[in-house]
């Protein structure tokens, strides 16, 4: 009697392991939406299941895409290049916080001029990028680039055609230089290029014009400008000093913005640190401030914990910017409002 | 004795006759369905389409077709410069397309040594099989520096100053733009052409061709008074499957056209088309109004086909009136 009492108990303490295991494996959880974020939460996700086994499905869709499905309630987590405002957050009980960020750099294909060899503030940025500046050899470039032997060459610009959130941190930073880019070409995902343009689809796309195209002036992401070995333009930041874009430039932004706000989102660009690059953007993660699914929350904060701590030197291979240290513990403390 | 085992025979026969017809009724029915539920899916889409649509058709009204404005940041949208990329190019395209398949077709059926159809007959079929992103991929990185540096300035030395046309190649010569696009698109449909106007100048009987032969034509007089007259409507069917083709090719346009929303009149400058837009804006596009412009630019995309289909199917019928075939 007492072993078969014993043995019972055994296996039913067996049965109860396997079935937390079972649950522990189940809590998959599947996020969607930035295409700029795709390469490192995909990378994240192969580290974090090889140490915790369960899986993190995360597709890009776009992240007005990614928004869509949080609040259609159809994803576990979502990824969003342009963060949501408190209202929005309140309305739909979502938590926001960063987990990489980026910069958008300028690039160009100018004969005779090497990377970093050309300067140029915002507002010139902004003539140039609305159609006001046609030349390269035009008076308010040339007064940037004393001792620069500028061609007489038309200005053609390649811009990305598809609806983007390097698109939207550009336009952004170039409209807060001038009112009257703001006015002609506007701000956004998508927006209204002068006539003298050429679209290129995702960043390899505009990488593509502007390596062909003698005359080019374009913009890109950091990490795909590394890639495809492009010609930078040095840009003059807040603080009054002409910046290459750089890994470290990019974290100098971040380190002199103030995170503790709802949302996690302040404004990146043109920030006043010395050696900050302007054009500094982070992708974002909604979750739920209370899930259906408690193992499914849980995961989501372990995937993020893990990968913020253990994750930083994947996203710097990949060209992301890894948050600094200070903001990874904020995130931490914001992720508790995950239940 | 007999009777019991008669009347069983005629039961039998019966149930199988009975069985038969059921079977004959199940199989017409299971056909129909099939048939009804592409025609569903037709009406279903349209639909689902004009829905989608229909925040935008309401806020611009039949302008949205005239007007070449499309402006996310300030939510104003027209499919003008879009209609106008996707005609142009397809137009363009066949332009140069019908008269190169044309001469493809007419080697293969007519002057070619017999060892050689095969083998080029298969080659030409294997380049309709090329996936359009391909065609995009070496469009942008092999076709258009190479149309930049060697083909546009001369193009422009030679008919830039020519009144009227030379409006057409002005502009720095960038290579991506209209014409390029258009010259894409003709490479990709010249194997649907030419292998349909191969098929159905095949079907031209020999006693017809040898006796124009044998009273004296040359093989241009052939192709002219019997080849032609023969096939007329399989090839407008096959120029026709050629520009529903050009009309809504997706990739491989979107990476050559140069993707800028407007008009311009230059064939070298970029522009963009129906199918590209939608390719380039779907996955960010603003909910609102956006995103129902770009269905709405879906619909008149699916009328625009629909209207050549319409206008085929005419011209064939009246090509076969005529012919009395």
């Amino acid at each position: 009697m007492i072993t078969i009492n014993k043995l019972a108990k055994g296996s039913l303490a067996v049965a109860m392991g396997l079935a937390f295991s079972v649950s522990a494996l189940a809590a998959d959880i599947t996020g969607a939406g930035s295409t700029f974020a795709y390469a490192i939460y995909t990378k994240w996700a192969e580290g974090y299941q090889a140490k915790a086994g369960s899986k993190v499905n995360y597709q890009g869709i776009g992240s007005s895409g990614g928004v869509k499905q949080i609040k259609a309630k159809t994803v576990d987590f979502a990824g969003s290049d342009a963060p949501l405002s408190e209202k929005d957050l309140d309305e739909a009980h979502l938590v926001q916080f960063p987990t990489v960020m980026g910069g958008v750099t300028i690039v160009m294909n100018v004969p005779g001029i090497e990377s970093g060899k050309l300067k140029l503030d915002g507002v010139t940025a902004a003539d140039i990028f609305r159609g006001a500046i046609t030349k390269w050899n035009a008076p308010a470039i040339a007064k940037l680039n004393p001792g620069v032997k500028l061609p007489n060459l038309a200005i053609t610009i390649a811009n990305r055609s598809d609806g983007s959130g390097t698109t939207y941190a550009f336009s952004n930073y170039l409209a807060k230089q001038s009112p009257a880019f703001m006015r002609e070409v506007g701000a956004g995902n998508t927006v209204n290029w002068p006539a003298n343009s050429v679209g290129g689809k995702g960043n390899p796309g505009v990488a593509a014009n502007v390596e062909k195209i003698k005359g080019t002036i374009g913009y890109v992401d950091f990490s795909d400008a590394v890639k495809n070995h492009m010609k930078f333009v040095m840009l003059k930041n807040h603080a009054g000093n002409f910046i290459m874009p750089s890994q470290k430039s990019v974290a100098d932004a971040a380190a002199g913005a103030n995170f503790k706000v709802r949302g996690m989102a302040p404004d990146l660009l043109d920030q006043s640190a010395k050696n900050a690059w302007p054009i500094t953007t982070a992708t974002f993660v909604l979750a739920y401030e209370k899930g259906a699914d408690a193992a499914k929350q849980k995961a989501v904060v372990d995937f993020f914990t893990w990968s913020l701590n253990n994750g930083q030197k994947e996203a710097a291979e990949l060209g992301y910017v890894a948050l600094p240290p200070s903001v990874v513990k904020m995130v931490e403390a914001e992720m508790k409002n995950i239940k | 004795m007999s009777e019991p085992s008669a009347s069983s025979e005629i039961d039998l026969h019966a149930r199988q006759v009975r069985r038969f017809r059921l079977q004959d009724m199940f199989f017409h029915h299971s056909t129909k369905v099939f048939a009804f539920v592409v025609l569903a899916a037709l009406v279903g889409i349209l639909v689902s389409l004009a829905i989608e649509a229909w925040p935008s058709l309401k806020t611009f009204g039949p302008a949205f077709l005239w007007t070449d404005v499309w402006s996310v940041p300030d939510d104003r949208f027209g499919a003008l410069a879009a209609i106008y990329g996707t005609v142009t190019t397809s137009i363009l395209a066949l332009l140069i397309a019908v008269p190169i398949s044309f001469g493809i077709a007419l080697f293969l059926t007519e002057t070619c040594p017999v060892w050689l159809r095969r083998p080029l007959g298969t080659a030409i079929e294997l380049l309709a099989g090329i996936p359009s992103i391909v065609y995009g991929i070496w469009g942008l990185f092999v076709f258009a520096p190479l149309f930049a540096e060697h083909i546009q300035p001369p193009l422009q030395e030679l008919l830039g100053d020519v009144p009227l046309v030379g409006g057409w190649f002005a502009g720095p010569p960038i290579g991506v733009g209209i014409l390029a696009a258009s010259i894409v698109l003709s490479l990709m449909i010249i194997p649907f052409i030419a292998s349909v106007m191969r098929d159905v100048f095949e079907t031209v009987p020999h006693v017809l061709k040898e006796s124009a032969y044998g009273v004296g034509c040359t093989t241009w007089e052939v192709t002219r008074h019997i080849v032609l007259p023969f096939t007329r409507v399989g090839v407008i069917g096959g120029i026709m499957l050629g520009l529903g083709r050009a009309l809504g090719e997706t990739m491989a346009v979107t990476f050559v056209i140069g993707n800028a929303n407007r008009i311009n009149g230059s064939l070298f400058a970029p522009g963009t088309s129906i199918a590209s837009t939608l390719a380039n804006e779907f996955g960010e596009a603003d909910p609102g109004l956006h995103i129902s412009s770009l269905f709405a630019l879906g619909l008149v995309l699916f009328v625009i086909t629909f209207i050549v289909l319409a206008i085929s199917r005419w011209l064939i019928s009246r090509s076969m009136g005529s012919e009395g075939l």
